[in-house]
């Protein structure tokens, strides 16, 4: 075992990292920042570039039928699928989560309804086996939680004023430290969880200690089922990573079967390429490999990520407009030493986005301060500008709270790799929250008294106090009704279908997060501007329902960098988050907030009605914190400077931004536009912004805007000086925009 | 003593008037009635609301920081706001005082009212030249000459004030060789002239015409092609200019 090491470990600094498990630590004593520019990468070799075309062909087929394949016989689990390929005798990384690429797998421990609807959608059957183990012998999630739902809790997911509970699938947003199986190696691990067994024998068994004891023998018994996956491809995972190649491997079979043990909701890689930078550099300076092979081996592995799948229904899919699997991975940062953490290899991560083409998977993610070299930052505002598939979070506000080896989880939560879990929570719909106010406790589309009955509010004009007391007391009730799901949910996941691979690859004991979240809360904040700077007069329907506004007068709208609103929807994230924070937590997580809504805006406007500030019953809401589309004035900086007001220490996991861009909006030459993207990045998140999708919109983009305008409801166009909806513009005024957006490229 | 001016309204922009992200102030009143205007909602000094220049200071501060660290700074645009010259004087002044670079786009119709405190406190001129010969220029903006536009645009020169020149490309309008030629011509004789931005024309402004019942000259007119622009460019360059 020591020798082993010793090979695996040649050349490595540092000591504090051999004995315990430390992956933070040995980046620290091994990590070589790089702070020159892109110029050292290399294209994609031949091999890779046959492999890619191979499974594009495929993506045709899966695209028009809905999935490729799926094996409808094997639940999934860490064993259950013989080794398969996409190219056995060139592929450099191995391993896919069944036998075949893009063949989905059943995962019916989160709930088999998921399965059979998944099935069904796609005309296949559900096995009667899998069906009888699943309903006679073996108890899913998805059926704990219901046995176990309280009667207002199933009135507010009907209502939609909660929505996307993870109550019938996995929950996600769990981060491995996948690293761990590299750098160690599996055995290393399983004597760790030993040493935390006997600890915890030696305690007396009461309910905390006995599950917890239970779910590390289950942990040890996943890491077994690890060994056992990798060496039915022929490898012998048991020791540590001796090569780049080797690390590469050993790290995604880690992620691998945790992918064939749990489908959830985003199943995120964490921040692993510096880790592994610090193999591929060892290799290329012992002369075993070259740039060209060290790029190879990355985009192998990526591609491996692009084609995780999990079987999905399609009302899932349209909720997160497609077949999203948030393999999220971080990349750069700034160490606790002020030293950045970016290396070569975050550079060869981008690369990906040329050598096999711009891919919403793995979801590239920046870690960004102002302190990052500038040839890193020049590269990535390139790479934004060229696929817009990058996202940007602050690394300036994450790692005062969670260290200099944090990851986000999907698209804006932040954990320490390895130490924080999260209890995902979904989101509660805050515009409805104000509706039920007005209400008296009554949803707006059904009549139905959801809430609490309160004396609703009277005809006339609208009182701001009047209202905010009564909102108040419904988000009150909301906060509770939330969390008493949340922790349902997540007791029932724990039994039923616990990570058992994911936390195996954790600290023991672990931190826990509860992540709850909001939608709507542009809605909301534009509405109580409505109600507060103008005049509001509710209409009636003849059961006396509040289900229209009349507004009278102008009043500021979020977006405009305007405090007179931007301070109303402060309070609603600070209010809301104290509500959250009385509530009893499961396990004593500690509770957390986002402003984050991915696509389900459209859902969740779909679910509400009008709203007082003028939007119509089943209008989206605006995607995370963003702004109503059409109501920022001034531009995206002003948007971005009302959202970056949002308080990050109420909403811990996470505010997120979209921003839209056409090129020649950020500069007159692609030299300007890197530079000048930059200086947005820079500004946004010295403003204490936290998250930015930067779309950078292509000239096909608009061509497919104009052919099929009710795919892009929100897309705008800005135009020396002002903004406009490009769907609605004449046919010719948006041929127009394209020869003015693109002639510099012509 | 604090100024006013009348300010059609502002926009923080990236990339599109100077250098980096900027605050642009949008002034009302313009003495041109260009054909392919895209603004006619600025044409008169009533078309805006009086404004303090404490009031503007204050606006232009909410992104200060931003602006300094995304390495911008303030653009006064119009309208023309030359129209209002004792406004922009104080502006400048003020964003000097604070370190913000400066920018003044403008025709150059009305340089002869910006005296050299205006000038010494002006980093940058964006200067439209909308045409290189007399006729075509009175053709385009109806009611303007070109002789103020040169005279402003050397005597920055003699300053030493960079310049941006702007062209706007109209076909059937701005579009002629012999056009083209002499505004590179007036270009390249002007030894601070940092580079030349083409801007094609677009009917996006349409819209704010049928809104003042105002009718639009150029409704029928299409933007630039591809060769069309291409073709301009290299007259540019043929004259030694950086031309975007």
């Amino acid at each position: 075992m020591l020798g082993g090491n010793m090979d695996a470990w040649r050349g490595f600094a540092g000591s504090t990292w051999r004995t315990g498990i430390d992956v933070a630590g040995f980046i620290h004593d091994n990590v070589k920042p790089y702070d020159g520019d892109a110029a050292f990468l290399a294209g994609a070799t031949g091999r890779t570039t046959k492999i890619w075309d191979r499974l594009s062909t495929m993506f045709v087929r899966e695209r028009a039928d809905g999935i490729y394949d799926v094996d409808a016989t094997t639940p999934s689990t860490i064993t259950a699928h013989a080794p398969g390929y996409i190219d056995r005798d060139t592929e450099l990384i191995v391993g896919l989560q069944t036998d075949a690429p893009l063949r989905r797998a059943i995962m019916p421990f989160g709930g088999l309804r998921m399965v059979e609807n998944g099935l069904q959608a796609y005309g296949r059957e559900m096995d009667p086996d899998v069906k009888k183990v699943f309903t006679d012998y073996r108890k899913t999630h998805n059926a704990g939680v219901f046995d176990a739902y309280p009667a207002d809790v199933l009135a507010a997911r009907r209502s939609h004023i909660i929505t996307g509970l993870p109550d019938a699938y996995g929950r996600g947003r769990i981060i491995g430290d996948y690293r761990r199986v590299a750098l160690y190696g599996v055995d290393h691990l399983i004597a760790e969880r030993h040493q935390v067994k006997t600890a915890l024998n030696a305690r007396l068994s009461v309910a905390d200690v006995i599950r917890d004891r239970e779910e590390i023998s289950e942990q040890i018994r996943a890491l077994g089922e690890l060994k056992r996956m990798a060496a039915s491809y022929g490898f012998d995972i048991s020791g540590p990573a001796t090569t780049g190649q080797e690390a590469v491997q050993w790290l995604y079979f880690a992620y691998l079967g945790a992918t064939k043990e749990q489908n959830g909701a985003a199943m995120s890689l964490g921040r692993t390429s510096t880790f592994l930078d610090v193999y591929l550099e060892r290799d290329i300076a012992e002369g075993r490999i070259t740039e060209e092979f060290a790029q190879e081996l990355i985009d192998d592995f990526v591609i491996k990520l692009r084609i995780i799948r999990f079987l999905r229904t399609p009302e899932y899919d349209e909720l997160f407009s497609g077949d999203p699997t948030w393999v999220t991975e971080s990349i750069g940062g700034i160490g606790a030493d002020d030293r950045p953490l970016v290396t070569r290899t975050s550079f060869r991560y981008l690369q990906t986005l040329y050598n096999l083409g711009p891919a919403p998977e793995p979801n590239m993610t920046v870690l960004w301060s102002q302190r990052l070299p500038l040839g890193f930052k020049r590269f990535c505002a390139r790479v934004s500008i060229d696929t817009s598939s990058i996202q940007y979070e602050n690394d300036d506000l994450l790692r005062p709270y969670l260290s200099d080896d944090a990851a986000i989880a999907c698209c804006v939560s932040g954990m320490r790799v390895g130490k924080d879990m999260q209890f995902f929570g979904a989101r509660a719909n805050m515009a409805k929250a104000l509706l039920y106010a007005i209400n008296g406790g009554r949803d707006e589309i059904s009549g139905a008294q959801v809430a609490p009955f309160m004396k609703p509010l009277g005809d006339d004009v609208l009182d701001y106090d009047q209202v905010f007391e009564a909102y108040d007391k419904t988000l009150d009730w909301l906060a509770e009704t939330y969390v008493d799901a949340l922790n349902v949910i997540h007791y029932m996941h724990d039994r039923y279908a616990y990570e058992r691979l994911e936390m195996a690859l954790h600290d023991y004991p672990v931190h826990r997060f509860l992540a709850t979240g909001i939608a709507g809360l542009s809605v909301a904040a534009d509405s109580l501007s409505a109600i507060k700077h103008a005049q509001v007069k509710p209409v009636r329907d003849e059961t006396g329902l509040v289900v229209d506004y009349e507004v009278d007068g102008d009043y500021p709208t979020f977006g405009n960098n305007d405090d007179r609103v931007d301070t109303i929807a402060v309070d609603l994230v600070d209010r809301f988050m104290e509500k959250i924070r009385r509530q009893p937590m499961y396990r004593g997580a500690e509770p957390s907030l986002s402003v984050l809504t991915i696509t389900s805006n459209v859902v969740y406007g779909k679910h509400t009605g009008n709203t007082p500030d003028g939007r119509r019953l089943g209008e989206p809401f605006a995607p995370g914190a963003n702004p109503m589309n059409g109501r920022d004035k001034h531009g995206l900086v002003a948007a971005a400077l009302s959202v970056a007001k949002l308080p990050y220490r109420s909403a811990r996991d996470g505010i997120s931004l979209t921003i839209t861009s056409t090129p020649d909006g950020l500069g007159r030459i692609k030299d300007e536009q890197v530079d000048n993207l930059v200086g947005v990045l820079d500004g946004y998140t010295d403003g204490h912004g936290f998250h930015m999708n930067v779309n950078v919109l292509d000239r096909l983009t608009l061509e497919d805007a104009m052919a099929n305008p009710s795919k892009y409801p929100q897309l705008t166009i800005r135009v020396s000086g002002y903004a406009v909806n490009f769907v609605r513009l004449t046919k010719e005024q948006q041929r127009d925009v394209i020869s003015r957006t693109f002639h510099g490229s012509l | 003593m604090t100024v006013t001016g009348s300010v059609h309204s502002f926009d923080v922009s990236t990339g599109v008037d100077g250098p980096g992200t900027r605050f642009v102030a949008f002034l009302a009143g313009c003495p041109l009635r260009c054909l392919y205007c895209h603004s006619p909602d600025t044409w008169y000094r009533r078309s805006g609301r009086p404004m303090s220049a404490d009031e503007l200071m204050a606006e232009i501060l909410r992104y200060e920081r931003f602006i300094k660290v995304a390495r911008g700074g303030v653009t006064l645009s119009g309208g023309e706001a030359l129209q209002q010259p004792d406004f922009v004087r104080e502006i400048f002044t003020r964003c000097h005082e604070r370190g913000l670079h400066t920018a003044l786009d403008t025709s150059g119709a009305l340089g002869a009212k910006a005296d050299d405190a205006l000038l010494d406190v002006t980093d940058l001129v964006l200067l439209d030249v909308k045409s290189g010969d007399e006729e075509t220029y009175h053709r385009v903006t109806r009611t303007g000459s070109l002789e103020p536009t040169v005279t402003f645009a050397h005597r920055l020169a003699d300053r030493g004030i960079p310049i941006w020149i702007r062209f706007v490309l109209v076909p059937g309008l701005t579009d002629a060789e012999e056009n083209v030629e002499s505004v590179a011509a007036v270009a390249a004789s002007i030894p601070t002239v940092e580079r030349v931005e083409v801007l094609p024309f677009h009917r996006l402004g349409a819209a704010k015409y049928a809104a003042l019942n105002l009718p639009f000259p150029l409704a029928d007119t299409p933007a630039p092609s591809a060769e069309l622009l291409e073709r301009v460019h290299g007259r540019f360059r043929a004259h030694g200019l950086t031309v975007y």
